[in-house]
């Protein structure tokens, strides 16, 4: 066991706990943040997508201690009240159907939007494959990232 | 948006007991079986001595609250149960709290989330419950006020006098019309009336689902609850001959290890509990267990052998008959214009994305149950007999479900989670790792199917006989009876051709084999369809006829001929160009019609790809288009799944897929451009979360044999080797 700080959406958390677990399972058993989830443990679905110094990483693969110290947003930290642009889009183009991949499919799509603010359908397909969604909704994750692309760049306009 | 997200978040947490003062509150009383239901209210639930269900309550401040006695696992009965009941109400949806029902059979009638039921099983009771408790409140208002009923209309949770202009909001309402008696027959609106339903609203709980606020299963926890993780026989029958836990229990956290059985159908899966006060401890523990198993008295069997044995069965005397007319066989024999095939499709796992898990908390002689569920009355009902509880002693909460797909409304893994808790004496959730999810089933079953089927000289079928092989899923439960058919072996096949032909013959030789196997999203259907439409494209060739207009002749029904030529005008059917390969297919499962096209071409490269896949659902009478749209699109992706990229083998009796790494589940690379029509009619509601995803495999290997004259007769096949 060791004690750890993990700065998740501002906030700093000291955790004590094996330094080998997971960064998943810190964030969600231990800090109590649920919206990331646990799909398959071998960083092959993306739904434990979070954050990691501004890179998208699958939280499943990547040891607590590997991120201690350093910034980490969930999707939590995107927003509470669903204003970031990504998530506006998603509710725009009515993404989520069981929704239970979806935190992982907005963090990858945040990272590739703050990266690439116009992306192709090659971008999105490079960004996004790792991403499994049982329900299908692909077509409209597609919709939604361009969506939210234009949304991001109103803003930028009007600032 | 912020004040629907901020109105939504208390939704789960809203209980009844929690409202104060006087509430409206109405339900349907339907114990009686075969009874139509009929509306009550408190009153009346209390002289018939039944416990009051509460599908819509308004308490004196307004507040409508509206259980949904079904799972949310993607189809949307979220929004769509509230958006039927807020129209006939006359509430604005964004005014309503949702939430979920315990599970009670006796209230609300099934709760099974199965069959794409929620809303043609009950849309016709809903509408008039509404309508009921929206005239109460006008009958309120109009002696409030001491004018007639006629002079008051409802909008928007109000009641309003036409002439003064004069409101009351339903709060100010509910104490007198809860007095009331309920109106026998009230007038439902009509299609073109309605404000709520038809309209592509956006779904309630999408806000919960964007900003990672919607409680699943996996998320929910109890105060002191422990977490565990189960070490199961990878054979499905096998047993715990012993095991060694020494280095488990020096793994900081493990609390308990202990020896632990799941009801499976008829027999008992047999694993090994860690018990931990972290799932990453109960993991690490499991890790260093050593389990030996005995794995005597039992087959364990390859894919191989499976599929060899279904040969034999489909080569066989021995068949059940299932539905049959004239002298398909006779006629068959004797045609000179004639054609048989086989189509062999995979076993498949259901792969949610959330993986199984479940809590229970079994303490003095009471159990409660939180987790993704799709039938909470059925796991009652499970449950009792197995652990000796009384039915009212067992409360079943249903969490948002992360997929279900048919896997989550099998009982196996609350009976576990009861087991374990009842044995450690405190709460527990128990949680399914992917590769337990991945390789413990129940499976959809893998099939053979034998078609054959003849011609006359107008090139219309004369004889159509199709016999299935492969598990009937009803066999596996104790005491049935194997002699009994499958009973599903013509789903998927259009209603009207059975009127159209003279001579069919649909029989079933089923296969007894120690694998479990479950429904998996649109059952026999998903499989039986990329044999019958498949067979169909194949008469077509035979009889050399355009795909499409080959079906007319057999289409008795104006309803089947409006879906083929919203078919053929939408995707362009007549203008087909050279180097495009077109498939259709049309399957009707669980009371909906859908057609779809595939649009096939070839890459540089020579390798075929998908260009596009046209979809026409006719499910009658409807309430979210856009849901409607959204689970055609995902029922597509799942059908080419299942068509293109999975399957689960067999080998020395275990599964060999294990994780997405090998069970390949498609990505947004593999998705196909998809559009959505949806007809419009006056008939009765059919099912949406299913039916979609019969056709797309076979109208996608017929596209195939458009294109390359190839004819795929199994599945799952690699599109990169076409």
């Amino acid at each position: 066991m060791a004690s750890l700080t993990l700065k998740i959406n501002n906030k700093t958390h000291t955790v004590d706990v094996d330094p080998k677990m997971p960064l998943l399972w810190a964030i969600r058993d231990v800090v109590g943040l649920t919206g990331t989830k646990y799909g398959c443990g071998i960083a092959q679905c993306g739904a434990c997508t979070v954050h990691l110094a501004g890179t998208p990483v699958r939280s499943c693969s990547i040891p607590v201690s590997a991120a201690a110290n350093k910034d980490i947003v969930t999707i939590e930290g995107l927003s509470s009240d669903n204003s970031h642009p990504v998530q506006q889009a998603w509710i725009a183009e009515q993404v989520p159907q069981c929704g239970y991949c979806q935190s992982g499919q907005i963090m990858a799509a945040t990272a590739l939007l703050k990266k690439t603010p116009n992306p192709t359908d090659k971008d999105i397909d490079t960004a996004m494959q790792g991403h499994i969604c049982r329900c299908g909704t692909y077509p409209r994750i597609r919709k939604a990232i361009k969506a939210a692309s234009q949304l991001m760049n109103q803003k930028a306009s009007i600032k | 948006m912020e004040a629907i997200s901020k109105n939504i978040s208390r939704r789960n947490f809203i209980k009844f007991s929690s409202l104060t003062g006087a509430a409206l509150t109405l339900g349907l009383y339907s114990q009686a079986a075969g009874k139509e239901a009929e509306i009550i209210t408190p009153e009346a639930a209390e002289n018939l001595g039944i416990e009051m269900n509460a599908w819509i309550t308004i308490d004196t401040n307004g507040k409508v609250t509206i259980t949904n006695h079904r799972s949310e696992m993607g189809q949307g009965s979220f929004q769509s149960v509230p958006q039927m009941i807020a129209e006939e109400l006359e509430v604005n949806l964004s005014d309503i709290n949702i939430v979920f029902a315990q599970g009670n059979n006796a209230k609300y009638g099934s709760q099974i989330t199965g069959g794409s039921s929620t809303i043609r099983g009950t849309y016709k009771k809903l509408l008039k419950l509404s309508a009921t408790a929206r005239e109460m409140l006008i009958e309120a208002a109009s002696k409030k006020w001491n004018v007639s009923k006629a002079e008051c209309y409802a909008e928007g949770g109000r009641v309003i006098h036409k002439s003064s202009g004069k409101k009351f909001h339903y709060g100010e309402l509910v104490q007198e019309a809860s007095k009331l008696e309920a109106p026998k027959n009230v007038k439902l609106k009509l299609p073109e009336e309605y404000k709520i339903i038809r309209k592509p609203l956006p779904r309630q709980d999408t806000p919960l689902k964007t900003n990672g606020t919607a409680i699943f299963g996996l998320d929910k926890k109890l105060p002191g609850m422990l977490y565990a993780v189960v070490e199961r026989n990878p054979r499905f029958q096998g047993k715990v001959k012993s095991f060694d836990d020494t280095e488990t229990k020096k793994v900081p956290g493990v609390k308990h290890v202990l020896p632990v059985k799941m009801s499976v159908f008829n027999t008992f899966r047999e694993g090994v509990a860690v018990v931990a006060d972290t799932l990453w401890a109960a993991m690490q523990g499991r890790k260093v267990l050593k389990v030996e198993w005995d794995d005597s008295g039992f087959e364990h069997l390859s894919t191989e052998q499976l599929y060899a044995r279904m040969s034999d069965a489909l080569k066989s005397e021995n068949t059940l008959s299932v539905r049959t007319k004239g002298n398909a066989e006779g006629i068959y024999q004797k045609s000179e214009n004639k054609i048989e095939a086989t189509y062999e499709t995979p076993y498949e796992s259901h792969a949610c994305m959330e993986p199984l898990n479940c809590i229970a908390n079994y303490q003095d002689d009471k159990l409660e149950i939180w987790g993704p569920i799709q039938g909470p009355d059925w796991v009652q009902d499970f449950l009792s007999p197995l652990l000796g509880l009384p039915k009212e002693k067992i409360t079943v909460n249903m969490t948002f479900l992360g997929g279900g797909f048919g896997r989550k409304a099998f009982m196996d893994y609350p009976h576990e989670a009861a087991v374990i808790s009842k044995e450690i004496k405190a709460p527990v959730q128990v949680v399914w790792t992917r590769e337990d999810d991945t390789t413990q089933g129940p499976f959809r079953p893998g099939m053979m199917y034998h078609c054959k089927g003849s011609v006359n000289a107008n090139g219309n079928i004369e004889s159509y006989s199709m016999r299935t092989a492969g598990q009937n899923m009803d066999h596996q439960w104790p005491n049935a009876d194997k002699k009994s058919y499958n009973g599903s072996a013509t789903e998927g096949f259009l209603e009207t051709y059975f009127n159209s032909l003279q001579h069919y013959s649909f029989s079933d030789s089923p296969l007894d084999v120690p694998i479990p196997v479950m429904w998996w999203r649109s059952v026999y259907a998903s499989t039986n369809a990329f044999a019958m439409e498949s067979f169909m494209d194949e008469l077509a060739a035979k009889a050399g006829k355009d795909p499409l207009d080959f079906r007319r002749p057999h289409l008795h029904d104006g309803r089947y001929h409006d879906l083929i030529n919203k078919l053929e005008e939408v995707s362009g059917w007549k203008n087909r160009k050279k180097g495009e390969g077109y498939g259709v297919a049309i399957a009707e499962s669980f009371s909906s019609i859908v057609g779809e096209v595939v649009k096939v071409s070839k890459k540089p490269d020579g390798k075929v790809k998908i260009d596009k896949v046209w979809a026409v659902m006719d499910c009658g009478w409807y309430v979210n288009p856009d849901i409607i749209k959204a689970q055609i699109e995902g029922s597509i992706i799942m059908g080419l799944g299942a068509a293109v990229t999975h399957a689960t083998h067999f080998k020395d009796g275990k599964a060999v897929e294990q994780n997405f790494n090998t069970y390949k589940i498609p990505r947004i690379t593999d998705t196909p451009d998809i559009e959505v029509h949806i007809m419009e009619n006056d008939e009765k509601a059919g099912g949406v979360g299913e039916p979609s995803l019969p056709p797309f495999a076979p109208a996608l290997t017929n596209a195939i044999f458009d294109l390359t004259s190839k004819r795929i007769r199994k599945l799952p096949f690699n599109l990169e080797e076409v």
